[in-house]
């Protein structure tokens, strides 16, 4: 049912979207491929909607307007029956990891596959076991969520998200808040993942060095659309100022220091007026 | 001037939107074949969860308000030398006040605030856009066992407030003060009814367990998924549902007894 | 099990409501009420039907039997039009029965009492839709007071 001679897995075009609640655009004629069965990292200043890309791939946010096809589908424009149908396809690990608090991991790994399918329970429990092992945490089935590590509740969460062997992962900020072992864990995970099990991957975050050593593709979002987009060595070759201050994380340039406002003079003489913007949601 | 005008039409507004969100919330969850085998043991837990756990406060309440109103009642109909009237004083109020609308105040303080912050915290932890993405449909998943739960539950638990408070009733009025138990009975009895008084108490505490669960559901499901966000539509519920009970009541009883 | 007691305490949680709900039904209702079984209608005008409502009681000695479910005014002369509705238990009351409009106490509520008339081969029993003719209208305090000073005065 897919476009079997594409090689992009996700084709975004033309994509406007802004929030329900904000009158600024997060992204206005946002363009961007996402190629398959490899791994592509998603980078940009916080607050910029990477997140919200996520989530309007994943058909949960509906864009104003443009396309979102995934394997071929349009996302936005499916039904309710044939978005889920869609998402059995494709999961997310969420930023927190988002296991469900009042099941054991084991439980929580088996839930998506009792949903979706009527497996008797010895087939259930070698796939869960599988899933497990793949992360490293088979020892710690019996755990309940609040009992592991931020680092093992995100390998749980990877594990449960790989249950029922998607074509797409993506991962909201998945370094974020880890120490140095376990972000080092999960970047081994992430590629070791996406080779045996033929995956494709989105990763999103600001964790520019751990990602780079993985990325096959990386794509820079900033000011409502994709600014760049290659291969890691093609941007670091990259003679673009915003590019370079990302990757080398200066504090002002392109991307200003500060949050838009008056000018500092005018606003601590107080001759200004209300000027200020609100915020993009990101 | 026009600013108050203007952010009064954005609270009507709001307002509008909020019940219309509430109203395609409860429809999404409620509409579509449900599948027996799964959602048997999910109600079974809520039903726990809701029904079960709310039954002590429920026993410990429906006992001394049955008491009071035995005590009060007394003091009042023995200056009239109608103590025999005790009996259905007190089982007339409970039947047809006390038990559906004290079950719906303590039900929404005690079950309703747990419930959206159930679902709150599920939404701030993103495990409701997790259910999402592996496709199954928190709505069907979350707020339907939830709902049916709270539906079964109240009615109940009204039904055993107001036996607990006539039993109270006659703790304090027949073996406290000494109204003869014959008298208490019987002429409870002759003024008590199927049809007027028990059913129209249980009819009522439907329509609460409909609107107390609803409004718990809906503020948990809407909330703004920060810790503000959840204790503000906490204590949204517990107040927008003890007012919707009580003004609803009002309307139920003047249609039934009016 | 965790669920399997989660289960019985959910059993348990139902059974309770059952049994409270057995124990208002027997306890604290009359079940033997003309609301639920077989029932059947009978009529009769008073000339003043005091403070009788809808669901007051139709008595016989005391045993309440049926309740009033309808009043109206009737005919050319607007006459209050009782509808009582007694239970089929009680279906066997002659022609000459007689109905009157008494009051529980001295505060009480109204109430009808009925009075089964006498049975012979003469008269017939009453049906579903029958009248029954020979009614006493309710005392009226007021009326009552009238009479007695407009007696007083006569002396």
């Amino acid at each position: 049912m897919s476009s079997v001679n594409s090689d992009d897995l996700v084709v975004i075009e033309n994509l406007d979207f802004a929030h329900a609640y904000g009158a600024h655009p997060v992204y206005q004629g946002l363009q961007m491929r996402i190629p398959r069965g490899k791994i592509t990292a998603v980078m940009g200043p916080s607050g910029i909607g990477k997140t919200t890309l996520l989530r309007l791939i994943g058909g949960q946010l509906r864009p104003q307007s443009g396309s979102i096809k995934f394997a071929g589908h349009d996302i936005p424009k499916l039904s309710r029956s044939a978005l889920y149908e869609q998402r059995k396809r494709m999961s997310m690990l969420f930023q927190s990891g988002a296991l469900f608090t009042d099941m054991s991991v084991y439980e929580n790994i088996a839930f998506p596959i009792r949903e979706h399918s009527d497996l008797p329970e010895e087939i259930i429990r070698t796939i869960v076991l599988m899933k497990l092992e793949a992360v490293g945490l088979r020892g710690a089935r019996d755990l309940m969520p609040a009992e592991l590590s931020g680092g093992m509740a995100r390998r749980a969460a990877l594990a449960r998200a790989i249950a029922l062997d998607p074509e797409l992962i993506m991962y909201d900020e998945p370094f974020a808040g880890q120490d140095p072992i376990s972000m080092g864990v999960i970047v081994k995970l992430i590629k070791s993942l996406n080779n045996s099990l033929d995956l494709t991957s989105i990763v999103v975050t600001h964790d520019i060095a751990e990602v780079l050593t993985i990325a096959d593709n990386v794509v820079i979002i900033a000011d409502k659309k994709v600014v760049a987009q290659g291969t890691p060595a093609e941007l670091q070759a990259s003679d673009d100022e915003l590019v370079q201050q990302f990757l080398s994380g200066a504090a002002d340039g392109p991307v200003p220091f500060h949050y838009r406002a008056a000018s500092f003079a005018d606003d601590i003489l107080g001759s200004a007026a209300e000027q200020k913007g609100t915020g993009n949601a990101g | 001037m026009l600013d108050r005008v203007a952010s009064l039409g954005k609270t009507i507004l709001d307002s509008i939107a909020g019940a219309g969100q509430a109203m395609v919330m409860l429809l999404r969850a409620l509409i579509g074949k449900p599948q027996l085998r799964k959602s048997w043991p999910l109600l079974m837990q809520q039903m726990y969860s809701v029904g079960v756990l709310s039954l002590v406060i429920i026993i410990v309440s429906g006992l001394f308000i049955g008491m009071v109103l035995g005590l009060q009642g007394y003091t009042i109909l023995v200056d009239f030398g109608a103590e025999q009237s005790l009996g259905p004083m007190v089982a007339l109020s409970l039947l047809r006040e006390l038990g559906p609308v004290v079950t719906a105040l303590l039900f929404a303080g005690r079950a309703g605030s747990a419930l959206t912050a159930e679902i709150g915290l599920m939404k701030a932890t993103e495990q409701l856009s997790s259910l999402e993405m592996m496709a199954v449909d928190p709505l069907r998943r979350v707020i339907s066992p939830r709902f049916w739960a709270g539906f079964y539950s109240m009615p109940l638990l009204a039904i055993i407030f107001s036996a607990v408070g006539i039993y109270g009733g006659y703790l304090v009025g027949v073996r406290w003060l000494g109204v003869d138990e014959g008298a208490f009975w019987s002429v409870m009895q002759s003024n008590v009814e199927w049809g007027q008084d028990i059913l129209n108490g249980i009819i009522k505490s439907l329509v609460f367990a409909f609107t107390v669960t609803w409004i718990a559901l809906h503020k948990g499901f809407h909330c703004t998924p920060t810790s503000v966000g959840i204790s503000r539509a906490t204590t949204s519920t517990v107040v927008t549902a003890s007012l919707a009970v009580l003004g609803l009541d009002f309307v139920l009883t003047a249609l039934m007894f009016g | 099990m965790e669920s399997r007691n989660t289960q019985l305490a959910v059993g348990f949680f139902v059974i309770i409501g059952v049994l409270a709900l057995l124990f208002l039904g027997l306890r604290a209702a009359n079940t033997n009420v003309a609301s639920n079984g077989q029932t059947y209608q009978l009529y009769a005008k008073f000339d003043n039907i005091g403070g009788l409502k809808e669901r007051s009681p139709v008595k016989v000695g005391g045993v309440v039997v049926g309740r009033v479910t309808r009043i109206t005014l009737d005919g050319d002369y607007y006459e209050p039009l009782v509808e009582m509705t007694i239970s089929k238990d009680y279906d066997e009351f002659s022609n000459s029965s007689s109905v009157s409009i008494l009051t529980s106490g001295l505060l009480g509520e109204q109430y009808i009492g009925l009075s089964p008339g006498f049975i012979d081969d003469t008269v017939e029993m009453l049906d579903d839709g029958d009248y029954i003719h020979d009614t006493k209208s309710a005392l009226v305090l007021e009326d009552l007071i009238g009479q007695f000073l407009f007696s007083q005065g006569n002396d």
